[in-house]
């Protein structure tokens, strides 16, 4: 289903390659499949048709029709609506000029509170806040054993009052508490309630207006179906939240409830949660999240990890060495370095668009096996790296000997860059390789 | 009314099924008993539909209509795909003539809607000593609570539960799991948090076996079904009990949460991929979420709907009826609000 979605839309849009003009049944027709992407994605069936429509009203005016390149045009389009429903720019915190700063959390059962909370604060830690909890949920059992592991684990300190307080009277007494710490943000971790359940959302409507926090963040998880839009709407109503936490982000769900939560309640979605780590958490990009739902990869995020992490100069000379072809295994060494500080491979995999996922299903990037390849670059001399034709038989199995490894993974090497010299000459002239994957294979 | 819980679990006498029939009832905070909470439950999910249908849904078939009705299949998350299949089907009978008025699309509706689920036996069997269930799913599905309710269940059935916190990795998840054990009254086998999940399970049998309990149960951590390196945990999980058991886990059952949308499609053919999945049990049907994910689920995996979850009571469990669940979903006063 996953696959087929992006391929419908690359058909459609297809279909809008190569022509002067769009016709209203090819814009029909691509607008079909947007439709169908969007609903796939778990976006509301009223957003999307409201969207659609809108889409297909520009799509079909001038703006289109005196472009040269119509499929771009769309897809432009499409993406710039996207973008604008999602909320343009990301939205920052409100911090008060008289801390404690007060930030509550809310949000169904399983939707990755606690968690959310203590991720936040390492976030803040690293803002150079000092954020301090509170558990407030006294009703899921061990709920308060897990705020305080997670605060171990952050460094904050940890506000509760075990089980038998009201949730609000341990919110109110935790902002003292803070105070007199001297904590400037406080977490408040609330108990995971439906909205539609009149006590629980009455209790978290009065522990707001009680405690008065400065900021209250909806947790939403991102596999979260059609009903997204029920629970917003009553969370809205009951306690006016200022934004949400969008979880579990590291999954394959298309997040297109993001979506929904933002049409309807015109709410910011302020931060995205991903993976088990406690570092998985940062501000959330709409344009980003934007190129997810419909299936087009995020290019965004990969290009600005680029961008941070490689050297400019050094990027200049690779070209020009590129241009040159004169591509050594130094270079190649350098290359993976760069590679290996943007982070884990499979992690970058990931973000590439055109790359399917079926094609990545399975394959599991090994990033030991790099440190197996610099092994081996390391134990050749500099004339080797930088003329590999002159290694022979000898040479062979004298860096396969000094690199611990074996000749078969020398010349599995030496094959590899060969491949990816030649992908790189092909770079340079424009032409791009069929299979950019081989490189990245695990040699074993 | 009371549910016959011999009719949920396979292995269980007619008369423990009667005589925990009683007590279960006792210990009901709501008066009406299984169906009404159900019911209660699916209310909200009914209503929602009716407005749907209301404006349209008069004796005549038109464009319209059909597209109401895919719009509120849609709605309750059942999926392009499925959708698309139940209506077509629909729409044949409709233009064979085999349909005459509102009253008979709507009984059609619910019937072909009820036949997309798998229909194998939805009972979960315990009928071995000791019989073992796994419990797998994504993260905050609500596997743990669902551990204690089917404990709770047993529990009053008269068989002897033994709970394995199997979930080592999230914080508190074993102190969460010995609290259900607290609350059921059945002893938990656990270790040290960040220990390997492999060697709980397998301590857990052992221990089975010499406290001589009849359903042991292994929670699982939640996972991502795109975490390869987890799913194969869960692989190595299985082929333990194996070794111990060989022909356990008698059930592996999978928990989707009501409110997932189509993602869960994919994740049931993770989870159905790395472990065999004998069962789903849809959790929190007592939201406004209309669970129709679960229909994909059932009708592609070919595993029935074993439970639904309807809250956090240790009594808010249900046995699972497609008839019932399409029904609820499409009520007689369907159009006519």
């Amino acid at each position: 289903m996953f696959d087929s979605l992006s391929d419908k839309l690359q058909a459609a849009f297809e279909g809008l390659r190569g022509q002067g003009k769009l016709t209203e049944k090819d814009v029909e027709r691509a607008a079909r499949e947007i439709r169908l992407a969007l609903l796939e994605a778990d976006v509301n069936y009223k957003v999307v048709k409201e969207f659609v429509d809108k889409v297909k009203t520009r799509a079909l005016g001038a703006e289109v029709l005196q472009s040269l390149t119509p499929a771009q045009q769309f897809v432009k389009i499409v993406n710039e609506e996207l973008t604008a429903l999602m909320g343009s720019a990301s939205t920052k915190l409100t911090f008060s000029p008289r801390p404690p700063t007060v930030i509550m959390v809310v949000g169904l059962q399983g939707s990755g509170k606690t968690t959310a909370c203590g991720k936040l604060a390492k976030f803040l830690l690293g803002e150079g806040k000092s954020p301090a909890l509170v558990a407030a949920d006294v009703y899921r059992p061990a709920a308060i054993d897990q705020l305080k592991t997670l605060g171990a684990q952050v460094g904050v300190p940890v506000y509760d009052e075990g089980t038998t307080s009201d949730p609000v009277d341990i919110a109110k007494r935790g902002v003292e508490w803070a105070r007199t710490k001297g904590r400037d943000v406080l977490i408040i971790d609330t108990a995971g309630r439906l909205h539609i359940d009149a006590k629980l959302m009455d209790e978290v409507a009065r522990m707001r207006s009680t405690v008065k926090p400065h900021n209250i963040l909806l947790v939403l998880d991102a596999m979260t179906g059609q009903d997204a839009v029920n629970v917003a709407l009553q969370f809205q109503e009951k306690v006016q939240f200022d934004g949400v936490i969008l979880t579990k982000m590291d999954g394959d769900a298309r997040g297109g409830a993001a979506l929904s939560v933002r049409a309807v309640t015109g709410k910011p979605i302020k931060f995205a949660s991903t993976g088990e780590k406690l570092d998985g958490f940062e501000y959330f990009h709409p344009d980003r999240v934007a190129s997810r739902i419909l299936g087009m990869g995020d290019v965004l995020t990969l290009i600005e990890k680029v961008e941070r992490t490689i050297d400019e100069k050094k990027a200049r000379e690779l070209e020009q060495k590129l241009r040159k072809s004169s591509f050594t295994l130094e270079d190649f060494l350098e290359q993976i370095q760069q590679v290996r500080r943007l982070g884990s491979l499979s992690s970058l995999l990931g973000m590439i668009p055109g790359l399917p996922a079926n094609k990545l299903k399975g394959l599991q990037v090994d990033d030991r096996a790099f440190d197996r390849i610099q092994a081996i670059i390391y134990s050749m001399t500099p004339e080797e790296r930088r003329h590999p034709d002159i290694i022979n038989g000898s040479r062979r199995r004298r860096i396969a000997a000094g690199s611990g490894s074996d000749l078969h993974a020398v010349n599995q090497l030496l094959n590899q860059f060969k491949q990816v010299q030649k992908m790189m000459k092909q770079l340079g002239s424009g032409r791009v390789p069929k299979n950019p994957l081989q490189m990245f294979r695990n040699p074993s | 009314m009371a549910h016959d819980w011999s009719q949920v679990f396979r292995g269980i006498s007619p008369e423990a099924a009667a005589s925990a029939r009683v007590e279960s009832q006792a210990a009901e905070e709501k008066p009406g008993g299984w169906l009404t909470q159900l019911r209660e439950g699916l209310a909200k999910s009914r209503r929602a539909l009716q407005q749907q249908f209301a404006s349209v849904l008069f004796d005549r078939f038109d464009e319209e209509l059909w597209e109401t009705i895919e719009e509120a299949l849609i709605y309750a998350d059942v999926g392009v795909e499925t959708t698309a299949s139940i209506v077509a089907k629909l729409e044949a009978e409709a233009d064979a003539g085999l349909i005459k008025d509102r009253s008979g699309l709507i009984t059609r509706l619910r019937e072909i809607t009820a036949a997309h689920f798998c229909q194998d036996d939805p009972r979960i069997d315990v009928d071995h000593q000791p019989a073992v269930i796994l419990m797998v799913g994504v993260n905050g599905t609500g596997k743990t609570t669902t551990i204690g309710k089917i404990a709770w269940h047993l529990k009053e059935l008269g068989r002897e539960p033994l709970l394995v916190a199997g979930d080592t990795f999230r914080a508190a998840a074993v102190e969460q799991l010995v609290e259900w054990g607290r609350r059921v009254g059945c002893e938990v086998v656990h270790q040290e948090r960040g220990g390997d999940p492999g060697a709980v399970v397998y301590d857990g049998l052992v221990a089975a076996e010499a406290r001589k309990a009849d359903v042991v149960i292994i929670d699982t951590a939640g996972r991502l079904h795109t975490q390869v390196n987890l799913m194969k945990e869960l692989e190595k999980v299985v082929r333990v009990i194996k070794k111990r058991m060989p022909d356990a886990p008698h059930e592996c059952l999978l928990t989707i949460d009501a409110t997932t949308g189509q993602n869960g499609l994919i994740q049931a053919r993770m989870f159905k991929e790395a472990v065999n999945i004998t069962g789903v049990v849809l959790t929190k049907m007592d939201g406004t979420a209309k669970g129709g994910i679960a229909l994909a689920v059932s009708h592609d995996l070919g595993v029935p709907i074993k439970l639904i979850g309807t809250g956090e009571k240790l009594q808010s469990l249900q046995p699972f009826d497609p008839l019932t669940f399409a029904s609820l979903l499409f009520d007689e006063t369907l159009g006519r609000v």
